[in-house]
């Protein structure tokens, strides 16, 4: 088991918008997330991630207990994500969007950094190499100089992903992926998310709206609402299920 | 403690602390209009604390002005802090059209300089003017400026605390009926909530603004003449007070308007208390203490709630 | 503000060309006496003033945190080299730890040869006084910076521009009601021992180490920060850590400015240290534009120059200040040299393949 949580809770004063949580996500699954607005999906994420402090339950990951921990510590231990309405270092160009999360593994100090010696030229060298590879993965190579803001959509969220990946994770978090795009887009975002899994050795959770792409790539799927897990199970199993189909698919699902 | 020394620290906690908030006082009315511009227009109008010395040297040229009237009584101190204030109103007024509208879309910085740049053009422009020699209001009538001492039982009072005391007390009353009660208060505190919503609603966005920084440099002014009737006039006299009374702000929690008064009372109770009673040098850094308690425990005041983020 | 190595390089090395030869006519025009006593000291500031000018940016324009205390920085600098140079120099030279001035035959210390003595008395006729001074005073004023920093960088905007805009003034008003340190009337009396070059060479340190910083992953990390904290943190870059970081260097640089001040105008005390000499910086970085180097020595010597030539016209001197300042925010807010207007040269057109301009 790589992630598990455990009756994971998040209160803000009075309102309960997460409440005993329990997943498991094994390595290398796709693993997916749905619910209706608002029903806490994108807070599950803030609470794997560090980002937003939880109220009680726990999360175990690889093996540790990351609960307290800080959202840079839980990325140092392989946990990378993307965001529902992309927060990219917009005046920066996308080379450096990717160069800085390529900060956590470097290692030379201040005083390289200052100075310029020691083992500032080779590791800026490996870091440059490693932005232009993964750069490539996603065609943006070519794009390096430009302003992050200046990309067209569809370039913004797959540098976002880049940009996630490029801090070694182990298990990608990616909120709401395809927001934005047509069906084609769509389609190729669903074999790129599968062909990533299998090239980088990710494992993957996600959160989407668009049931095609869910029902088509994801191989275990979470149905939260109001804050609830009110589901889990395979694709087949969801798309059956009386609670799920109440709370978000309707009645004509095929 | 012997009970005489008990009852002499009695009576000296007492003088202080009137003193203190009859200080405080002149902070709060300096601080509603921190506090209310900042609610409006999230900034920090740096120049805020020259307009209290613009009042209160309007207040002098007006006092002049009206005392060769002869007007009955001690009507024509009434009448200059009222033009004094609604001169001041308008300054707030011009300030705003012409340093601060044009960067409302700017980041946060670029207009605090500009409100920095403002504050440096009236205290230098004053001191021009006016030259750095101290004014004084003069003659004032027996209303006011009468030095009986009121002995409340065991304690003088001197009349000048309580005078400043009353007038401040009463204008906030009059500020909080104004923004609780009239439409235009309402429309304010729409603004403030949120700006593009009032503006959905037909609200006139940019003359409740100019409306808010006329309300606050009015106020200021009414501080700036209340203090000029009895202590002497200088150009950089509205530096240290202006940064107190944002302190104040703070202290009672910034756009909250009691939360000002609140504050401004407690600083200068506070101040009083520490100058009297421990060394006279300390006033000043009572005041920057209290701001950094107040950051590091609870930024957003005492009548603040927190606040997060929302990702 | 990353550009291509190559290009970079080459842009540091035409910089790096100009400035030596800036100083080798600096120091020829100050060796035949072309310059009197007022435009020297106003050099002299102008250098110090990069250095103020670059170390804020560092903070403000780089990481984004918004520090209106700079000058708390500046006096734990100025102070520190005061005491040391009038109250224990005398002993530390005669203990033997460091050379005195006073020999007759002044020797370069540590066994340097001989040759470069003419230089070395150009850039320091103080001698090791000045270098210790500079550093210590750094070193301290670092201290402060790591010490306020840890708390207060917890705030956001407004707020931790008052919480520093406190700080400065509580360094300033406890400097004030220390006797020692000369309460109002301060430190007089310090020996000189800066001079144009010492001013210029610690000025060009000061721009090669920062322009360094930005450059490397800890600069781009605090790029990060002030970009997007939130995003920052969830690829791994502790913000905390470098908004810390990014405080305790440009308060080190500073305090550095600091001594190097003290030494120029050979007194301290605690009304230079004031909020108007933060608000100066800040203007200085403002103006010259945010997050660019070019741009605080932009500003520093516009502020400078505006400065020096109002000192003629000492009444209306603020006023026009004032004016100026208000102008130039609002129909100049972004600087005269600014990240986007650098970008502006340099970006390729970005969007649909074939929406090619016919220039670019």
């Amino acid at each position: 088991m790589l992630l598990q949580t455990d009756k994971l809770t998040k209160a803000f004063g009075g309102l309960i918008a997460v409440s005993t949580v329990g997943m498991e996500i094994n390595p290398g699954e796709l693993a997916g997330m749905i619910g209706p607005n608002g029903a806490g999906k994108t807070t599950v994420f803030n609470l794997l991630t560090g980002v937003t402090p939880v109220t009680s339950g726990s999360i175990h990951f690889d093996g540790k207990d990351i609960t307290a921990l800080k959202a840079h510590q839980v990325t140092a231990l392989g946990m990378a994500r993307t965001f529902q309405n992309i927060r990219l270092f917009k005046d920066l160009t996308v080379l450096d969007n990717i160069r800085i999360a390529c900060h956590l593994h470097t290692k030379y100090g201040l005083g390289a950094g200052l100075s310029h010696l020691g083992r500032y030229a080779a590791e800026e060298k490996e870091i440059e190499t490693k932005a232009l590879s993964i750069l490539s993965v996603f065609n943006l190579d070519r794009r390096r100089d430009e302003i992050a803001s200046s990309l067209p959509y569809g370039a913004q969220r797959r540098l976002e992903i880049a940009r996630a990946l490029a801090t070694d994770p182990k298990l990608l978090l990616l909120d709401e992926p395809a927001a934005g795009m047509n069906p084609q887009e769509t389609m190729e975002l669903m074999k790129t998310i599968s062909w990533l899994r299998d090239k980088f050795k990710l494992t993957i959770l996600l959160i989407e709206h668009d049931m095609r792409l869910v029902m088509g790539i994801c191989e275990r799927i979470y149905v939260l609402d109001y804050g609830q897990l009110i589901a889990m199970g395979s694709p087949a199993e969801i798309r059956g299920d009386r609670r799920v189909i109440e709370a978000y698919l309707g009645e004509e699902v095929s | 403690m012997t009970l005489s020394g008990l009852q002499s620290f009695g009576i000296q906690f007492g003088q202080y602390l009137i003193y203190g908030l009859s200080i405080g006082a002149i902070y709060a009315l300096i601080a509603l209009g921190y506090t209310m511009v900042y609610g409006i227009v999230k900034l920090i109008n740096f120049a805020h604390g020259d307009v209290y010395m613009a009042g209160a040297y309007l207040g002098f040229f007006f006092i002049n002005f009206y005392r060769n009237m002869n007007l009955p009584g001690a009507w024509y101190w009434f009448a200059a802090l009222a033009s004094a204030m609604a001169a001041s109103a308008l300054l707030g007024i011009v300030i705003e059209r012409v340093a601060y509208k044009p960067l409302r879309m700017a980041p946060r910085i670029t207009a605090l300089i500009s409100a920095i740049g403002v504050s440096l053009f009236l205290e230098y422009g004053m001191m021009f003017w006016q030259t750095a020699q101290q004014k004084y209001y003069g003659d004032l009538p027996p209303l006011i400026k009468d030095t009986t001492y009121f002995p409340f039982n065991i304690f003088m009072v001197q009349k000048q605390h309580i005078i400043v005391f009353v007038v401040a007390v009463v204008l906030m009353i009059g500020l909080y009926a104004i923004v609780q009660y009239t439409r235009a208060g309402k429309a304010m505190r729409a603004v403030s909530h949120d700006r593009e919503a009032a503006l959905l609603m037909g609200i006139n966005v940019n003359t409740i603004i100019s409306a808010t920084f006329a309300l606050g440099s009015a106020l200021a002014a009414a501080a700036g003449v209340l203090f000029g009737s009895f202590y002497p006039l200088k150009p950089l006299l509205g530096f240290m007070p202006g940064i107190k009374a944002f302190v104040a702000a703070v202290l009672g929690g910034i756009g909250i308007i009691p939360g000002a008064m609140l504050g401004g009372l407690i600083l200068g109770v506070a101040e009083s208390l520490v100058s009297g009673f421990l060394s006279s040098t300390l006033r000043d850094v009572v005041a920057f203490a209290i701001l950094i308690i107040i950051l590091l425990v609870r930024p957003t005041g005492i009548l603040g709630k927190p606040s997060g983020e929302k990702v | 503000m990353m550009k291509t190595n190559a290009l970079f390089k080459r842009r540091w090395f035409v910089a790096l060309l100009r400035s030596f030869i800036l100083l080798i006519v600096l120091e020829l025009l100050i060796m035949f006496n072309f310059f009197n006593g007022f435009w020297v000291l106003t050099i002299m500031s102008l250098f110090t003033n990069i250095i103020l000018a670059t170390s804020l940016n560092l903070i403000n324009g780089f990481t984004g945190q918004f520090s209106l205390g700079h000058a708390g920085f500046m006096a734990v600098g100025g102070y520190t080299a005061a005491v040391l140079a009038l109250n224990f120099a005398p002993s530390l030279i005669k203990a033997g730890i460091i050379p005195s001035l006073h020999n007759v035959t002044l020797k370069m210390p540590w066994g340097l040869p001989d040759m470069f003595l003419p230089f070395a008395k150009a850039i320091a006729p103080g001698g090791i006084v000045l270098l210790f001074s500079l550093l210590l005073g750094g070193i301290l004023a670092a201290l402060m910076g790591f010490l306020i920093g840890l708390p207060t960088l917890r705030l956001r905007g407004d707020y931790l521009a008052i919480a520093t805009l406190g700080f400065g003034e509580i360094i300033r008003l406890t400097f004030l009601n220390i006797n020692y340190l000369g309460s109002a009337s301060g430190m007089p009396g310090i020996p000189q021992y800066a001079t144009v070059m010492s001013c210029v060479v610690v000025a060009i340190i000061t721009v090669y180490a920062i322009s360094n910083v930005v450059r490397s992953t800890h600069g781009r990390a605090m790029l990060a920060v002030r970009e997007d904290e939130t995003a920052a943190q969830t690829v791994g870059i502790n913000t905390t850590r470098y908004k810390v970081t990014a405080f305790t260097i440009g308060a080190f640089f500073a305090g550095v400015a600091g001594a190097l001040y003290a030494h120029t105008f050979y007194l301290v005390n605690p009304s230079i240290f004031s909020l108007l000499k933060s608000i100066d910086v800040l203007v200085m970085v403002v103006l010259g534009g945010q997050g660019s180097i070019g741009g605080s020595i932009a500003g520093a010597v516009l502020v400078t120059i505006l400065n020096a030539f109002l000192s003629n016209f000492p009444e209306i001197r603020m006023i026009v200040y004032s004016v100026v300042l208000v102008m130039m925010i609002i129909f100049m807010p972004h600087g005269l040299l600014t990240v986007r207007d650098l970008f502006a040269r340099f970006r390729p057109k970005a969007g649909e393949p074939d929406n090619a301009a016919p220039d670019r």
